[in-house]
């Protein structure tokens, strides 16, 4: 039998959570270094900070269960499962990527996994997921979908429209929103007359619970509870993570901007998720600092080798590739 | 079936025709679903739907929330796990409410996922003016569409054609949008009992003619059949091509026509700016303009929103006798 915490959540789903959230870190802070050295092209969105709210979520889910993602979204699809390799190599847009080098950082998609792509577009993903939720439903399966949003597309239109026709059609949908504060660069309070997201979750008729999104265990303990009832048939919840980027919107640059204060990024930062757990988790003996280490270099030398083979992989060929894939030939 | 006259030929409706369509197509496939404002129950603001929701259940032929963006994601989601989703948006005007989710997620998925999803989402609307529905519900907006690529647009000019090219989008692999012109819903036809299928991108010609041909889309082709009369009386012969399929476009048999009588108009009811026909305009010079003795004639409405005055209106759109206008015109040149 598992060896339980206080929390009484056995071990290997401890140290499944802790994996998940270094793969998170390593692809993240491995990418943002490499980009500033300009080997990246485009726009990243880094997910650093916030890994406790995509490994506590997708832990609670199963394989096949979906979820949809943000323009943020490289956390969403490491904790799904998503390959270092095929990421890294769609992020420098190689024909070798995930999106053959057609989508990027901010269309990073497995929909093998289950991952229904991440998305240029705030919010857009939301009635998305109310699909994939809906056809679960349809075929009478006891699949849940798990739609991850930030503060600041709860204050899109289509968000609201999935949220309230995932509620009419009691759907197996997860709402989990990635509270971070900050709608790119504006604070949530200048745009926002209310403090906790998960306020508008009775609006529509669903419970809605607000859980510290730097303790994975809160918030793979909520999830658990808003997938079983989904997967119970009885409809939609919303879980509101605070968390915290510690990068910009945009980038590898964290301090010196003026849009938030160097000393809020360093208090958040002490508050730092894989810390944090890490020192539960040794305070616990589930794993020592040593082994802690062991994860971390496992991890960032599969990094250091994903991005060896996303840089050996060959360009997409305009001649052959441009123009595929925009439709599919429907063979009948 | 036959009626009193021993005419074996099955005329029904427009909108029967879609309607009669859709329950052959949710008693074929158990993937295919029904999803919309006001489409269950009531059966549809047109009754396009009446009879599905008892015929199939609350499941399968959904009311939902007036909420176009997540009716339009409930069917992208549904599609990229396999089910086989028709949403309706109700008035074309609509289509703008739910453009990000037409434009930069159905249209897009795949090619942004690297050729991985298969959407097989077909999106019904309404459009077009005539009922003084007013600027917000009378929407020709089929260049807006043919404009996104990953898209596949029909605007059917009749039953028959409704009928087997609403099958052809269900059954494509493809989003694609049909458009009903809600002035033609009660217009007759003859239309076969059971499922068939018209090919996307194929145009059909539908009368032959030798002196000029005019290119008509939707309502437009009945008014041109009617110009075409008036014009036979005068002794001017035109082609009447029906494109049916707006993107994929079969501009082949344009071109052929272009060649064959060497003079061309163009019609459409949205808006003459911008809008479809400048783009077939353009296609049959760049593969034809040798062949052409005048100018490409445009006839199609001027640039101002529809307006609801039925005096207003009827001067507002297109009919047979700019049509024929428009042919003299390129003609006399």
């Amino acid at each position: 039998m598992a060896t339980k915490t206080e929390a009484g959540i056995p071990k290997p789903v401890l140290l499944d959570l802790h994996r998940r959230m270094v793969r998170i870190r390593h692809l993240e802070e491995n990418l943002g270094r490499i980009a500033s050295e300009g080997r990246v092209p485009g726009f990243l969105h880094l997910y650093v900070g916030e890994e406790a709210v995509a490994a506590g979520g997708c832990a609670a889910l199963r394989d096949e269960d979906q979820i949809t993602s943000t323009h943020r979204g490289h956390g969403h699809l490491v904790a799904k499962g998503g390959d270092f390799e095929r990421m890294m190599a769609e992020f420098m847009g190689k024909a070798t990527g995930y999106c053959k080098g057609k989508g990027g950082s901010m269309h990073v998609s497995d929909l093998d996994l289950g991952m229904l792509g991440a998305n240029g577009i705030v919010g857009a993903g939301v009635p998305i997921a109310v699909g994939a939720a809906f056809a679960n439903k349809y075929r009478g399966t006891d699949l849940v979908t798990m739609a991850f949003f930030g503060d600041g597309s709860t204050n899109i239109g289509a968000f609201h429209e999935a949220a309230n026709m995932a509620c009419a059609l009691g759907l197996p949908l997860v709402f989990m929103c990635e509270n971070n504060e900050y709608a790119e660069y504006t604070a949530r309070e200048r745009v926002m007359a209310i403090t906790d997201v998960a306020d508008r979750a009775v609006a529509y008729g669903m419970p809605g619970v607000v859980v510290d999104g730097m303790d994975v265990v809160a918030v793979y303990e909520a999830a658990v509870e808003a997938v079983e009832r989904a997967r119970r048939g009885e409809g939609p919840s919303m879980i509101e993570a605070k968390t915290y980027r510690f990068y910009d919107h945009a980038g590898v640059q964290g301090l010196g901007r003026t849009y938030r204060s160097d000393d809020e990024v360093e208090r958040w930062r002490a508050r730092d998720p894989i810390e944090l757990f890490e020192a539960q988790l040794s305070k616990a003996r589930v794993l020592s600092k040593a082994a802690a280490k062991k994860v971390h270099d496992e991890v960032a030398a599969e990094v250091l080798e994903a991005i060896e083979f996303a840089e050996q992989s060959p360009l997409p060929d305009p001649a052959t590739d441009l123009l595929t894939d925009v439709y599919t030939e429907t063979g009948r | 079936m036959s009626d009193a006259n021993g005419d074996s030929r099955r005329i029904i409706t427009y909108n029967q025709a879609f309607n009669e369509a859709l329950h052959g197509l949710l008693a074929e496939d158990p993937d295919i679903f029904v999803a919309g404002e006001d489409v269950g129950r009531y059966g549809g603001v047109f009754q396009s739907f009446a009879g599905l929701n008892k015929a199939f259940g609350d499941e399968r032929v959904v009311d939902t929330p007036i909420a176009e963006q997540a009716i339009v994601g409930l069917g992208i989601g549904a599609a990229a796990m396999g089910l086989r989703p028709i949403v309706d948006l109700m008035f074309m005007d609509f289509v703008m409410v739910a453009m990000d989710q037409i434009a930069n997620q159905a249209a897009k998925m795949k090619y942004m996922f690297g050729g991985k999803a298969t959407l097989p989402l077909t999106i019904t609307t309404t459009g077009g003016a005539g009922l003084g529905a007013a600027a917000q519900h009378s929407a020709s907006l089929e260049a807006w569409l043919i404009h996104v690529p990953g898209l596949k647009v029909v605007f059917p000019s009749n039953p028959y054609d409704l009928k087997g090219l609403l099958v052809s989008c269900v059954r494509d692999d493809n989003p694609t949008i049909v458009t009903l012109h809600k002035a033609m819903l009660g217009s007759k036809g003859e239309v076969p009992e059971g499922l068939y299928e018209v090919p996307l991108g194929e145009a059909e010609v539908v009368r032959e003619g030798s002196d000029a041909t005019v290119v008509a889309i939707g309502r437009m082709v009945g008014f041109a059949e009617e110009a075409a009369e008036t014009l036979a009386g005068e002794g001017i012969e035109i082609e009447i091509v029906d494109p049916r399929s707006l993107l994929p476009f079969d501009t082949a048999t344009v071109v052929a026509s272009a060649k064959k009588t060497n003079r061309i108009v163009v019609v459409h009811e949205a808006v003459r700016s911008g809008g479809i026909g400048a783009e077939i305009a353009a296609r049959i010079q760049e593969e034809a303009f040798d062949y052409l003795d005048a100018p490409i004639g445009r006839v199609a409405a001027p640039f101002s929103p529809v307006p609801f005055s039925p005096a207003l209106e009827r001067e507002y759109l297109p009919d047979a006798a700019d049509i024929a206008d428009a042919v003299r015109a390129t003609l006399d040149r």
